[in-house]
């Protein structure tokens, strides 16, 4: 009861906010997705459709509720905004419906690259990108004299440098938090050194491997300058300590360097000389150490074709060029005509045009993320060989993908 | 109390346990007795705002059928009880034979994520139940011994730490003994160490968790011992006192006496409860230097896939351990009572 009033009422409130061009359905729309701004703009949007009652839930733990609110039949929620790591989960558990006859029917202004296609079938229509890039302190690079690195080779060096120099003794930061953050690092950095993560077209991992070791000898380098408490420091904390002058240079989400670069949080020296870069290589390898990322809507199966119908053109709707204002334009990244990118956005167009790959969208690979968070630990504390950690891992994930049937 | 009426006097509660535990308990072993249908993948193309590339799907027509007819899965028996991620029963084989000292043995079943969990379950346990039974005991007969005008206030204070929220409580010691912080500065000082950091190393992780156990559960204790020195026999103690009894020997001889029941009521809560630590590791960001089982049910549910059947497993073996915990005292209470 609590929540629908909750729901109702933010509803009530968005549909008062701004009103967008004229958007007429006939259905009833519900959406669930993550919080934070830029998905608040979309539902906005979404909202702004008239003639059906649009419902949205917007809430971090999105990914708790979504597989079972759209479980059921007909589904508690008609549509679902992912990102490419989550869309799997809906996929496995099929509950999001093919888009090719919706698409063909209204959607035909959808640019295609937006579509997002497996084995023919559109499954997500992405709208916003992000990707992990470097984030400097340009002062510091010109006081030590050192160019933008380019490479994790040249961050281990210029932070020899700073540290050498007094300005820092902890001059790296990196969101090395044990668990999910730690996984990403780590998958980052293995794609850096070509690695592959699974034997081809099975669900066998093998990480274990030179790659895999050189990937972690790496990040333990790039530890050795970071606060000691590197393990409990997630992205927030790892921005936080760039806003307090202590970290000098890191990998940052694109989406975060808007906080990063405005005025708040830090002095003026520190904010006003917080500057974006491309992603890092490593290992002389040319496939940037990142992942791209997208952000998409889907439909759920479970609904009447009505609601189906309605879902789309909302949606569609929440993700027009209408969407793009003065005030919504630095939320993310948009991958929508109109389009202008500003400074902090530099980072994830540079991992675009430098071939970076998308995180892998695997049915599987959400367990080898799990089992990598758990596991890598104990090799930064030093308290196992890359070896044993990586084997650990891919026991750990094996047994996993066993219980959800991926293995025999 | 006629067998009759207190057949009518139980149902209402025997009927809720029913629903609220017996079921869901159940439920929970039928789940880790299966697992996922086998899944069937293909390779496909898959497209995205980046470009075109080999990658493999669930092919979900191959299993609806399969599905529909056993929605709960495959059984599967205890497969998932013994694999790596729990019980471990061949790896523990496997390092039982092939380790050559007991101390490279423990090395080897600490590195499995099952046994790294229970013993800092275990060490947790026995560590901050005996402290917060004997703090609490302190605490209460301080406060006790109060002059009467200052006890209301000074009750309240003790109580502080049960009434914030356990996941704030631990927050809040987190930020403390951060290298930058009031406590972590304090214990550099103190050890003449500018880069000790209690965030990064295991044992002083370990220290730090089990001091917030103890900081949090000790008001429980002291309220409940408080309330048990409420009703001391007052002639016995002035008894004491006439036959040249001093305070020590009060407490000894007439106060632990009278609260040794509460203390097996205190010790089963706290067992209990300990055993399911859960909340400092997360608010401690500790999960590289501890993890405990009811952290490991979390883990399983909170990644990109769920692992239901895992966090069954995790979820019944917790209820075994409890079980074994408990039943020292339980066998004692039932001896007392048949006595009777």
């Amino acid at each position: 009861m609590f929540l629908k009033k909750v729901t109702l009422a933010s509803a009530f409130a968005i549909t008062a906010g701004t009103a967008y061009a004229g958007c007429e359905i006939s259905g009833n729309v519900s959406i669930v997705g993550n919080e934070f701004p830029a998905i608040h703009t979309v539902a906005n949007g979404a909202a702004a459709c008239t003639g059906g009652d649009v419902k949205i839930n917007l809430t971090a733990d999105h990914q708790k509720i979504n597989v079972d609110g759209m479980s059921g039949n007909p589904a508690e929620y008609t549509s679902a905004i992912i990102a490419n790591s989550s869309v799997v989960a809906l996929m496995n558990a099929d509950v999001v419906r093919p888009l090719n006859d919706l698409v063909a029917a209204h959607g035909q202004d959808i640019p295609k690259n937006q579509l997002i296609t497996i084995d023919g079938n559109v499954m997500a229509v992405a709208f916003m990108a992000n990707a992990q890039t470097l984030a400097y302190r340009k002062d510091v690079l010109a006081e030590i004299g050192v160019d933008v690195p380019t490479t994790y080779e040249e961050v281990l060096e210029a932070a020899k440098k700073i540290r050498a120099a007094g300005i820092s003794k902890y001059p790296v930061g990196g969101a090395y938090a044990a668990g999910w953050n730690l996984a990403q690092e780590f998958t980052n950095m293995y794609i850096g050194h070509g690695g592959e993560f699974y034997k081809p077209g099975t669900a066998e991992v093998s990480i274990n491997n030179a790659q895999g070791v050189a990937t972690l000898n790496m990040m333990k380098a790039l530890t050795e300058y970071m606060n000691p408490d590197f393990l409990t420091h997630d992205s927030n904390a790892t921005g936080a300590e760039m806003e307090a002058g202590n970290v000098m240079i890191m990998n940052m989400w694109g989406s975060r360097m808007g906080n990063l670069m405005d005025d708040e949080g830090a002095e003026e020296q520190v904010y006003s000389n917080i500057t974006v870069g491309g992603p890092l290589t490593v290992g002389g390898g040319s496939t940037p150490a990142s992942t791209l990322w997208w952000d998409g809507w889907t439909v759920a199966r479970n609904v009447s074709d009505e609601d189906a119908v309605a879902t789309f053109l909302a949606m569609k709707n929440g993700t027009s060029p209408a969407i793009l204002t003065e005030e919504t334009m630095g939320q993310a990244v948009w991958m929508i005509d109109g389009y202008t990118p500003a400074p902090v956005n530099d980072g994830v167009f540079a991992a675009i045009a430098a071939g970076t790959t998308s995180y892998p969208m695997l049915p599987y690979h959400g367990l080898l993320h799990t089992a990598l968070g758990g596991n890598l630990a104990d090799f930064l504390l030093g308290k196992e060989s890359a070896e044993q950690a990586l084997a650990d891992a891919e026991a750990a994930y094996t047994a996993a993908a066993k219980e959800k049937g991926f293995l025999n | 109390m006629k067998h009759k009426s207190f057949f009518w006097f139980v149902l209402p509660s025997a009927l809720a346990m029913l629903l609220f535990i017996f079921f869901p308990i159940v439920s929970v072993l039928v789940q880790s007795v299966h697992v996922d249908h086998e899944q069937v993948i293909k390779t496909v193309e898959t497209c995205d705002l980046f470009g075109c590339k080999e990658s493999t799907t669930v092919d979900q027509n191959a299993t609806a059928a399969l599905r529909a007819e056993h929605p709960l899965g495959q059984f599967a028996g205890f497969k998932t009880y013994t694999d790596r991620n729990h019980l471990a029963i061949d790896e523990f084989g496997e390092n039982w034979t092939r380790s050559n000292s007991w101390r490279d043995f423990g090395a080897q079943m600490l590195n499995l994520p099952f046994y790294k969990a229970i013993s800092f379950t275990l060490v947790f346990t026995f560590v901050v139940t005996p402290l917060v039974i004997v703090l609490g005991f302190v605490v209460a007969v301080a406060v006790n011994s109060a002059v009467k005008a200052i006890r209301g206030p000074l009750i309240f204070f003790s109580l502080l730490p049960m009434i914030i929220t356990p996941l704030v409580g631990a927050l809040i010691l987190f930020w403390m003994v951060d290298a930058r912080g009031v406590v972590g500065a304090a214990l550099q000082y103190l050890a003449g160490d500018p880069d000790l950091s209690v965030k990064a190393s295991t044992p002083l992780m370990w220290i730090m968790l089990m001091v917030y156990g103890v900081w949090h559960s000790t008001p429980f204790a002291f309220i409940v011992y408080y309330a048990g020195l409420q009703s001391v026999n007052q002639d016995t103690l002035e008894a004491a006192r006439v036959d040249g009894a001093n305070r020590w020997l009060q407490i000894r001889h007439v106060i632990i006496p009278h609260l040794l029941p509460l203390t097996t009521f205190i010790a089963l809560m706290q067992l209990m409860d300990n055993f399911r630590v859960f909340e400092p590791i997360v608010s401690f960001s500790a999960e590289a230097h501890a993890t405990s089982l009811s952290w490991a049910i979390f883990n399983d549910l909170g990644g990109e896939t769920r692992q239901l059947s895992s966090a069954a497993a995790t979820s019944v073996l917790t209820i075994i351990g409890v079980a074994i915990l408990l039943s020292p005292v339980l066998v004692r209470t039932w001896r007392e009572f048949d006595r009777k």
